[in-house]
C-alpha cells in the first residue's frame, strides 16, 4: 500500500488550499491516455493486490468491495464505467480510494503517475473538442507541457 | 477567531443542555397540567430561567427573550396572581415548540433564525394584564411576611452543631444573600461567596443545597447558615465587597431567638424579619472534617456520604463509543485470524487464544452496556404527542408507559422513535373511537393506549396497544380488492393474519377519513420496513371491538451478531443464526416442482426451495452432486429452504456497511471481514423472503 504522500492528505487543511489559481491532481493512465483527479478527494493509493468479493446486483464496473483497513471500499473498473476496452492487469495497476462526501470508492486504473499542479484557467470544456460519450464525467482538459490530462468529474462518477 | 472558536465549543455545550432542558420542560408542563403542585412550577420556573440565562450567554436574544417571558409567567404563577388552565397550558406548548425551533434552527444552522413568536410572547404578556381574580393553583400556603417564622428544618447534626456554638460561645448566623438581578454567572458568584465565608466561618447548611447551587438551580437568592465567631457587622462588610451582590440579610440565632428541637428536629427563629426559603426538609450540608476557622470540630459522616454521590458519571461522545467498539470488532476479526492459524499440536496456543477470547468477550459486552440508553429518552415526547392529538381529534385518550428503564443500543434508540409515533398515532386516529361511541358500546369514555417495553431475552419488546376498535377484517378485504392488492378469490380464502399482514403492504389505508395524522396509507409499510432494517420485526395481535396489540420485537444490539456462513457458488456469505431454523440434506429427486417452481416436503409441508447460486447470479455453477445441503429459514411463520454448497460454520460477526455508494442492494444487508481479512457479505433474508 502506497500513500501518495507519505502522509494523509488533510481535506481540511487542504494541501493546494494555499494557492486557489491552481488545483493539484494525481495524473494516471487509462488505455493510454492521461487523466487526472483532484488530490483533495484522494485518501490514498493501493496496489492491485487485494483479494475482493463480488457484489451481485451490482453494475459489472463494479468489481466488488475489498477491506480496506477495516473499511469495506466498493472497487470500481474504471476502464469498464468509461466504456473502454478491458486489458489484462499488470504490475503498474492501481486503485486510486476516493472520498467524496463520506461516499468512499476505490477507482481501478492502469498505472499512477504523479503529483502535478495545473493552473486552473488553462483547463478548457472538453465539449468544444470532442462528442465523446463519456464528457459528462470529464470535468475539462487541460495542456501541462507535452501531455495531455483530462481531469475526472469525481462527483459524476460516483453518481450512480 | 479565536473568541468564535470559543462560542463553537460552548455551542455543543449550549445545545447539549438546551435539549435536555426542553426536554424536562415538556415533561414539566405535562406534569402541571394534571397535578399542578408547587413543585412543579418551581421547577419549570428554574428551567425556564436557566434556559434564559443560557440563550442570553450565547446571544441567542429571541430565544432569551422568549424565556425571559415564560419566566415572568411563573413567576406571577407562582406569586398565585395567575391561575393556569387549558388554553395558557397550550400556549405555554407553544412556547416551548417555538423554543425547540430556535434550538433547531441552532443546531442545524448555528443562529437562532430569525421567527420573533410575537403571537406568543403577546399571548405569554397577556396572562399577566388579565390578573384574573385571585385563585390558589396550589394548596393555601401561608404568605411569609410574619414574624415569627421557621426558617428551616435541621437534622440531627445540624441541632447538634448549633448546641456545641453556643457552648463555645461562637455566634450562629443565618444568612441571606441577593444576587444583582443581572447576575449571569450565578453559581460562579455564590462559589466567590462561600470562599469568602469559609475564610470566616464554617458553612452548616446551604438552601437551596450545595449541588443545586453548583448547577445555578436557584433563583436570585440564597441562604447559608454558618457557625463564626466575627460580629455580624464585619461579615456584612465582607460579603458586600463580592460584586453583584445586590443586599445581604444577616439575622443571628442566639439562644433567646431560637428553638432548638432535637426530637422534630427543627430550628424556629422568632424575630427574623427577612424573607425566607419555603420550609422544605433539605438536607445537604457542607462541613470541613474536623477543624474550622470558628473554632469548633465536628466531624459529619453523613455530610460526607452525600458529597461521595455527587459527581460519578461523565458524558462521553457516542462517536468515541462507535470508535471503541469498531475496535473491539478488529479484535474480533483478529481473534478469529489467530484461531484460523492453530495448527492442532500446540496446546498452549490454543489456550491462551480460548483466554483471549473470553476477555474479548467480555470487553465487548462491557461497550455494548455503556452503548445502551434507557427507552425513556424516546418515549419522553409521545405524552405531549398524545395530548395534542387527542385535542385535535375530540377524543380523550390516556396514555400508559410502562418499562421506560428499558435499554437498547443507541442506535436503535435513534431509529425507533418514528416508528412508534406511527403505531401511537394509528392507535389513537384510527383504533380508540369518539367518546359517544365508546359510550354507547358500553366502554369507559376515555379510550386506553399503552406503550410497554421489556426485555425478553436478547429483544426488547415494545408494545403498542389500545383499546379501540380493533382491526375489521373484512374491511381490510375490501379495501385490498379494490386496490388490486388481491383477488376476491384470494381474500375469501385468506386466514385473519394473512388478511392483517396486508396491512403493512404498501398503499394500504382503512381510515374512513384521510386526517394529516396517519391514513396516507404510508404508515406501517414504513413501520414494517424501518423495523426490519433494524434486525427486529412486527406483528399485530387484534380482537375487534376489543382492541389492537402491535408488537415490536427489536435486538438488543446492531453491531454483532451470530451468524452462519456459507459457500455458494465459491463464495462465502453469512445468513443470520436467528432467522435459520434447521439446516436440512435433500437428495435432488426429492425436490418437486409446484407450478414451476422447486419446493421440498418438510414435516408435511411444502417448502419452497431457493437456489441461492441463481438468486445471487453466481458466475460459478455449485457442485451438490446428488445431495443438496438447504438452510431452512423461518421468516414471520414463512418458511422456505436455501439452498448452498456447503456450510462452513457459526460464527460470530462484525456486521459493517458496505458504504454509501452501494447503499440499497437487494440481497445483501451488508458485509463482514472474515478471519482470512476477506469480506462475506451478509444475505438480507428479509428481502430473499419478500421476492
Amino acid at each position: 500500500m502506497v500513500n501518495i504522500y507519505n502522509t494523509k492528505i488533510n481535506k481540511d487543511t487542504g494541501v493546494n488550499t494555499n494557492n486557489d489559481k491552481t488545483i493539484k491532481v494525481l495524473s494516471f493512465v487509462l488505455d493510454d491516455q492521461e487523466y487526472g483527479i483532484d488530490i483533495n478527494y484522494i485518501t490514498t493509493v493501493i496496489e492491485n493486490d487485494y483479494s475482493i468479493t463480488r457484489v451481485p446486483g451490482t453494475p459489472k464496473f463494479i468489481k466488488g468491495v475489498i477491506n480496506l483497513r477495516g473499511d469495506i471500499v466498493p472497487i470500481m473498473e474504471l476502464r469498464n464505467k468509461l466504456k473502454l476496452p478491458p486489458v489484462e492487469d499488470t504490475i503498474d495497476t492501481k486503485v486510486i480510494v476516493v472520498d467524496f462526501n463520506e461516499v468512499l470508492l476505490g477507482i481501478k486504473v492502469d498505472k499512477v503517475n504523479e503529483v502535478i499542479e495545473i493552473p486552473k484557467s488553462s483547463f478548457e470544456p472538453l465539449s468544444s473538442i470532442s462528442d465523446d460519450e463519456n464528457l459528462e464525467y470529464y470535468q475539462g482538459i487541460s495542456k501541462v507541457g507535452d501531455k495531455i490530462i483530462i481531469l475526472i468529474d469525481i462527483e459524476k462518477i460516483i453518481e450512480i | 477567531m479565536n473568541s468564535e472558536m470559543n462560542t463553537n465549543k460552548y455551542l455543543e455545550v449550549f445545545i447539549e443542555e438546551a435539549t435536555e432542558n426542553l426536554q424536562n420542560l415538556n415533561q414539566a408542563l405535562l406534569e402541571l397540567e394534571n397535578n399542578p403542585e408547587e413543585e412543579v412550577i418551581n421547577s419549570i420556573f428554574r428551567i425556564a430561567h436557566t434556559l434564559k440565562g443560557m440563550s442570553a450567554t450565547m446571544g441567542f436574544t429571541k430565544m432569551s427573550k422568549l424565556t425571559h417571558r415564560m419566566e415572568d409567567v411563573f413567576q406571577e404563577v407562582r406569586n398565585n396572581k395567575i391561575k393556569l388552565d387549558s388554553d395558557k397550558i397550550d400556549i405555554l406548548f407553544n412556547s416551548l415548540d417555538a423554543l425547540e425551533s430556535y434550538l433547531k434552527n441552532i443546531v442545524n444552522h448555528g443562529f437562532e433564525g430569525e421567527e420573533e413568536y410575537d403571537h406568543i410572547i403577546e399571548a405569554l404578556e397577556s396572562f399577566k394584564n388579565k390578573k384574573e381574580e385571585f385563585t390558589h393553583v396550589t394548596k393555601e400556603e401561608t404568605p411569609f411576611t410574619k414574624e415569627q417564622s421557621q426558617i428551616t428544618k435541621l437534622n440531627i447534626y445540624e441541632v447538634d452543631v448549633i448546641k456545641k456554638a453556643y457552648e463555645m460561645n461562637l455566634k450562629t448566623y443565618y444568612i441571606t444573600v441577593n444576587l444583582d438581578k443581572g447576575c449571569v454567572l450565578k453559581s460562579a458568584r455564590a462559589y466567590i461567596i462561600f470562599q469568602v465565608l469559609e475564610k470566616y466561618s464554617e458553612i452548616i447548611r446551604t438552601e437551596p443545597p450545595v449541588e443545586d447551587i453548583e448547577d445555578e438551580k436557584f433563583e436570585f437568592s440564597f441562604s447559608v447558615l454558618i457557625i463564626s465567631k466575627y460580629p455580624a457587622e464585619s461579615l456584612h462588610k465582607e460579603l458586600m465587597s463580592v460584586a453583584e451582590v445586590e443586599s445581604i440579610n444577616i439575622t443571628e440565632l442566639t439562644k433567646e431567638n431560637t428553638v432548638l428541637d432535637t426530637e422534630n428536629t427543627a430550628l424556629i427563629s422568632r424575630g427574623a424579619k427577612k424573607q425566607e426559603p419555603k420550609g422544605n426538609n433539605f438536607q445537604s450540608i457542607k462541613t470541613k472534617d474536623s477543624t474550622i476557622k470558628g473554632g469548633i470540630g465536628i466531624k459529619d459522616k453523613y455530610a460526607e456520604k452525600i458529597k461521595a454521590n455527587t459527581i460519578k458519571t461523565v458524558r462521553v461522545d457516542i462517536q468515541k463509543l462507535d470508535v471503541l467498539l469498531n475496535l473491539v470488532g478488529e479484535l474480533i476479526i483478529q481473534k478469529s485470524r489467530l484461531e484460523e492459524l492453530y495448527d492442532g499440536k500446540n496446546q498452549a496456543y490454543q489456550e491462551a487464544v480460548q483466554y483471549l477470547e473470553r476477555i474479548i468477550t467480555s470487553l465487548h459486552e462491557a461497550i455494548m452496556k455503556v452503548r445502551m440508553v434507557p427507552i425513556e429518552t424516546v418515549f419522553n415526547r409521545f405524552p405531549r404527542m398524545v395530548r395534542d392529538l387527542s385535542k385535535k381529534l375530540n377524543k380523550e385518550i390516556e396514555l400508559n408507559m410502562s418499562g421506560e428503564e428499558t435499554e437498547l443500543d443507541r442506535t436503535i434508540i435513534d431509529e425507533i422513535g418514528e416508528p412508534i409515533v406511527h403505531l401511537l398515532r394509528n392507535s389513537i386516529d384510527h383504533g380508540i373511537e369518539n367518546p359517544e361511541e365508546r359510550l354507547a358500546k358500553g366502554k369507559s369514555r376515555k379510550g386506553h393506549v399503552d406503550l410497554k417495553a421489556y426485555q425478553e431475552g436478547n429483544n426488547v419488546i415494545i408494545e403498542v396497544a389500545d383499546d379501540g376498535e380493533g382491526i375489521n377484517i373484512e374491511k381490510v378485504k375490501q379495501k385490498a380488492i379494490e386496490k388490486g392488492m388481491v383477488t376476491f378469490d384470494e381474500a375469501s380464502n385468506m386466514s385473519k393474519n394473512e388478511v392483517i399482514n396486508l396491512l403493512f403492504k404498501p398503499g394500504m389505508s382503512t381510515a374512513k377519513v384521510i386526517s394529516d395524522i396517519s391514513g396516507r396509507g404510508v404508515g406501517l409499510d414504513v413501520v414494517k420496513t424501518k423495523i426490519e432494517s433494524l434486525g427486529g420485526a412486527v406483528e399485530v395481535e387484534s380482537e375487534i371491538g376489543v382492541g389492537t396489540r402491535f408488537i415490536i420485537k427489536l435486538p438488543l444490539t446492531l453491531a454483532m451478531i451470530q451468524a452462519l456462513l456459507v459457500y455458494v457458488g465459491g463464495e462465502r456469505y453469512a445468513i443470520p443464526l436467528g432467522s435459520i431454523m434447521k439446516i436440512v440434506k435433500i437428495k435432488s429427486e426429492e425436490i418437486k416442482l409446484v407450478q414451476k417452481r422447486e419446493v421440498i416436503f418438510l414435516n408435511d409441508s411444502i417448502v419452497p426451495l431457493i437456489r441461492l447460486n441463481k438468486v445471487l447470479e453466481c458466475p460459478n455453477e455449485s457442485e451438490n452432486g446428488n445431495i443438496i445441503t438447504a438452510v431452512v429459514i423461518n421468516k414471520g411463520g414463512k418458511l422456505f429452504a436455501l439452498a448452498v454448497d456447503s456450510l462452513i460454520g457459526q460464527q460470530e460477526i462484525v456486521i459493517k456497511n458496505l458504504g454509501k455508494y452501494l447503499a440499497g442492494l437487494k440481497f445483501i444487508s451488508g458485509g463482514t471481514i472474515l478471519g482470512d481479512g476477506n469480506v462475506a457479505l451478509i444475505l438480507d433474508i428479509n428481502y430473499i423472503a419478500a421476492s
